[in-house]
């Protein structure tokens, strides 16, 4: 029996990773290398005011004075942050007459990646803002939306044309103290996405933005905003991927989300940097801060995320629920594989009265991988009538794999209420050879099974991205059980 | 000749369960096994539907002619050999439409054939509820996943009437069921049967022998076929139970 069930992973841990290809293509780079010399050098690359590269060099200075962060349930090698690029920008060629036209190389990219960037091509109208290493290329549907008084485009962008906006709220929710890789980005971010949704209005389609590593020896640090004003709704989606390569490279992102009173924002990930080789080499280490600030009463922030990519994942997305009665929501499917690591979950920080959040994280591990789940659910002394539920379920696959759960609950009102479940289950023999009798094969049923256990994760991501995300996991599986 | 088990011995870990099976089932021709709990009967199955966890020892199984030992379990299944399980087994957020399109499609590609549109999927779905007559809302939740003990065994025969079997074996598919459903499950599997298809009917009772009319009845008793017979042999087994099947083996 046990023999089987080892054969049996032997056989599906070894999917290959699609996504792995690297665009040949001119770009401008900074030296290697971190100092406040390559911080000026980023920051009148973007042509930025000074309020910003200030914002910047203190963020540096305090980074200076901390130390890697060693709480979380991951082997982390070291990293020489001297030895990375933190600034390369693609050169495209056709910028000249006025026209936004994108470089054929780089359209061809993200027409490969299944991200087309002419608006005539996408069938579902979702708007799609493309980062390609430290810069963004290209902002889809910015004029539609603009009709609306819907605000997307890049990162740096937003920093020329709408300074007040990114000055009121950046580091509002995430300030360049709060962690090591905060202050990390926060002093070295090149791009990534800006989005403002004015009073009153439902965004017409779905907002997006997709991350692309392709040069070597360089680092990702990017930046989202999403400000959802009163009485708004968004739903936004964050996809990522990167070339094969044998070193590791690093990914140190943060997303800040702000819902004023009555709003509400849906952000969701798929996320699939590339997770390494079948050994354990290269991948990218995935250090991301997330928070979303449920800032007015009634408002709601929910978190969806699909991660199967990285060699090393480290990310919370987080609510801090401030305003009465707001909501705060957590979705979570993670799947390790190989020799793969992922300590991710959520902190639920509860301010305000009547506050509500439901957290539901489901890992998945196979190989010889490491997936943990950690959480924080606070409630703070005005938290009365505050509730929060949290289901935290882990499937493994094989014996050589480890799950493991930290739930951190603190309360400080006693009318609040926490609710905590755990469980840990295994891929049936029975259940694969159940589906093999029916004709299925061994690696299509443990797509149906991984697929059915994050059914109601899968659920809550937009039509679109469900089906890309229920071949992921599958994919990111295949071979792990045998 | 649809199977002929020549001598087989197979066990499970150190332990060996099958002494020596030999059986052929015809086309056309329904079999029943019988015999005491404990007898071999599931691993007897098992070792049809090609799970691993039992070990074949020595003997030979011929499935229309081919080496059925060497096939794997789903080449098996796509060859039109049919388990019904004793013990269904239950896959938890996996829609029954989900899980029987993912098999009747790996079936058609294995005939060469395109796979069913949505909707004619879910037209040959109903047809099936309604030919094996199961409740229609069973399809829309999970595999098994909080079924009754009678509905899993109906589940069963609604699978086997959707992947139209050439052989099927059905694993006290009786055990559990009132008297409703023991009617439903074997009006499904006589609906079922086609002059080209063969069945293996085990069963603990005679009961379902009652609705289901075996060609020949075998006894299966400490992993050995004791005897076969036509139908009386089951009418002799529910009368006298099988303790005299035990003393006459151990006469011998
Ligand atoms: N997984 C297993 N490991 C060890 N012994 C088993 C296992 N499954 C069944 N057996 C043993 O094999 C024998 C035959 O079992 P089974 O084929 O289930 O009998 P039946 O279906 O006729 O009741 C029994 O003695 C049972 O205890
Ligand atoms: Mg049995």
């Amino acid at each position: 029996m046990e023999d089987n069930q080892d054969k049996l992973l032997n056989e599906v841990t070894s999917g290959d990773y699609k996504y792995g290809f690297y665009t040949d293509i001119d770009s401008e780079q900074a030296p290697k290398g971190l100092n406040e010399d390559i911080i000026r050098l980023i920051s009148s690359k973007k042509e930025e005011p000074e309020w910003l590269l200030e914002f910047r060099l203190n963020a540096f200075r305090y980074w200076r004075t901390q130390k890697m962060p060693g709480w979380a349930n991951l082997k982390i090698p070291d990293i020489n942050f001297q030895d990375i690029i933190y600034y390369s920008a693609p050169k495209q060629k056709s910028k000249s007459n006025g026209s936004d036209d994108i470089d054929p190389e780089l359209k061809k990219t993200f027409d490969k990646l299944g991200i087309p960037l002419e608006e005539q091509k996408h069938l579902s109208g979702v708007a799609v803002d493309a980062v390609m290493d430290s810069v963004s290329v290209k902002t889809t549907f910015k004029e539609t939306l603009a009709e609306v008084g819907v605000i997307f485009c890049s990162f740096s962008e937003a920093v020329k044309e709408y300074p007040d906006l990114v000055k009121r709220y950046l580091g509002s929710v995430v300030p360049y103290r709060d962690n090591y890789f905060a202050a990390l980005n926060s002093a070295v971010f090149s791009d990534g996405s800006f989005c403002y949704i004015p009073k009153g209005v439902r965004c017409p389609m779905e907002l997006s933005t997709y991350f692309r590593i392709n040069a070597a020896n360089t680092g990702q640090f990017e930046r989202t905003l999403l400000v959802a004003d009163e009485e708004s709704y968004v739903s936004y989606l964050e996809g990522c991927t990167a070339p094969i390569r044998d070193e590791n490279q690093l990914h140190a992102a943060i997303v800040e989300i702000v819902a004023e009173k009555n709003a509400e924002v849906k952000y969701s990930t798929v996320q699939n940097w590339y997770p390494g080789d079948k050994n354990g080499n290269g991948g990218i280490f995935n250090f991301v801060t997330k928070r979303g600030m449920c800032k007015g009463e009634n408002s709601k922030i929910s978190w969806t995320q699909v991660e199967t990519g990285s060699a090393i994942t480290w990310k919370y997305p987080s609510c801090v629920l401030k305003g009465d009665n707001s909501v705060g929501e957590f979705f979570s499917v993670a799947v390790t594989n190989n020799y793969q690591q992922a300590d991710t979950g959520t902190k639920m920080i509860h301010l305000g009265k009547n506050t509500k959040s439901t957290v539901v994280s489901k890992g998945i591990s196979a190989g010889h991988s490491q997936n943990s789940y950690r959480g924080l659910v606070r409630m703070s002394r005005n938290a009365a009538g505050a509730r929060n539920f949290s289901q935290c379920d882990s499937l493994l696959l094989g014996d050589k794999c480890g799950a493991h759960t930290f739930p951190y609950i603190e309360t400080d009102n006693k009318t609040a209420i926490v609710e905590h479940e755990a469980t840990t289950s295994k891929i049936g023999e029975d259940q694969i050879f159940y589906c093999n009798q029916r004709g299925i094969n061994t690696d299509d049923a443990i797509g149906l099974i991984v697929n059915g256990y994050a059914r109601e994760i899968i659920n809550k991501l937009p039509m679109e991205f469900a089906v890309e995300a229920q071949k992921l996991l599958q994919i990111s599986l295949e071979g792990s059980v045998g | 000749m649809i199977l002929k088990i020549n001598n087989l011995h197979a066990g499970i870990g150190e332990k060996t369960i099958l002494k020596g099976i030999n059986l052929e089932v015809r086309t056309g021709e329904v079999h029943a096994i019988m015999g005491p709990n404990g007898s071999g009967k599931s691993t007897l199955a098992s070792v049809l539907a090609g799970r691993e966890t039992v070990t074949v020892t020595e003997g030979e199984i011929f499935y229309n002619g081919k080496n059925l030992l060497e096939m794997s379990p789903e080449e098996r299944s796509k060859e039109g050999l049919f388990l019904g399980f004793q013990y269904p087994i239950e896959i938890p957020g996996v829609s029954m439409v989900a899980f029987m399109k993912a098999a009747v499609n790996e079936h058609r590609k294995y005939r060469g054939l395109e796979p069913l549109s949505a909707s004619d999927f879910l037209k040959l779905m109903r047809e099936k509820k309604e030919l094996v007559g199961i409740d229609s809302k069973l399809a829309n939740r999970s595999v098994n996943e909080g079924f009754s003990g009678g509905e899993k065994k109906k589940n069963e025969i609604f699978q086997m009437a959707m992947l139209e079997p050439k052989l099927s074996i059905l694993d006290e598919t009786d055990s559990g069921l009132d008297i409703d459903a023991l009617r439903i499950v074997a009006n499904g599997v006589n609906k079922l049967k086609r002059p080209d298809s063969s069945s293996i009917v085990i069963t603990h009772y005679q009961r379902l022998l009652d609705y289901i009319v075996p060609d020949i009845v075998h006894v299966l008793y400490d992993g050995r076929i004791v005897k076969t017979s036509g139908k009386e042999l089951a009418l002799e087994l529910e009368e006298k139970g099988y303790n005299w099947i035990q003393k006459e083996v151990n006469q011998n």
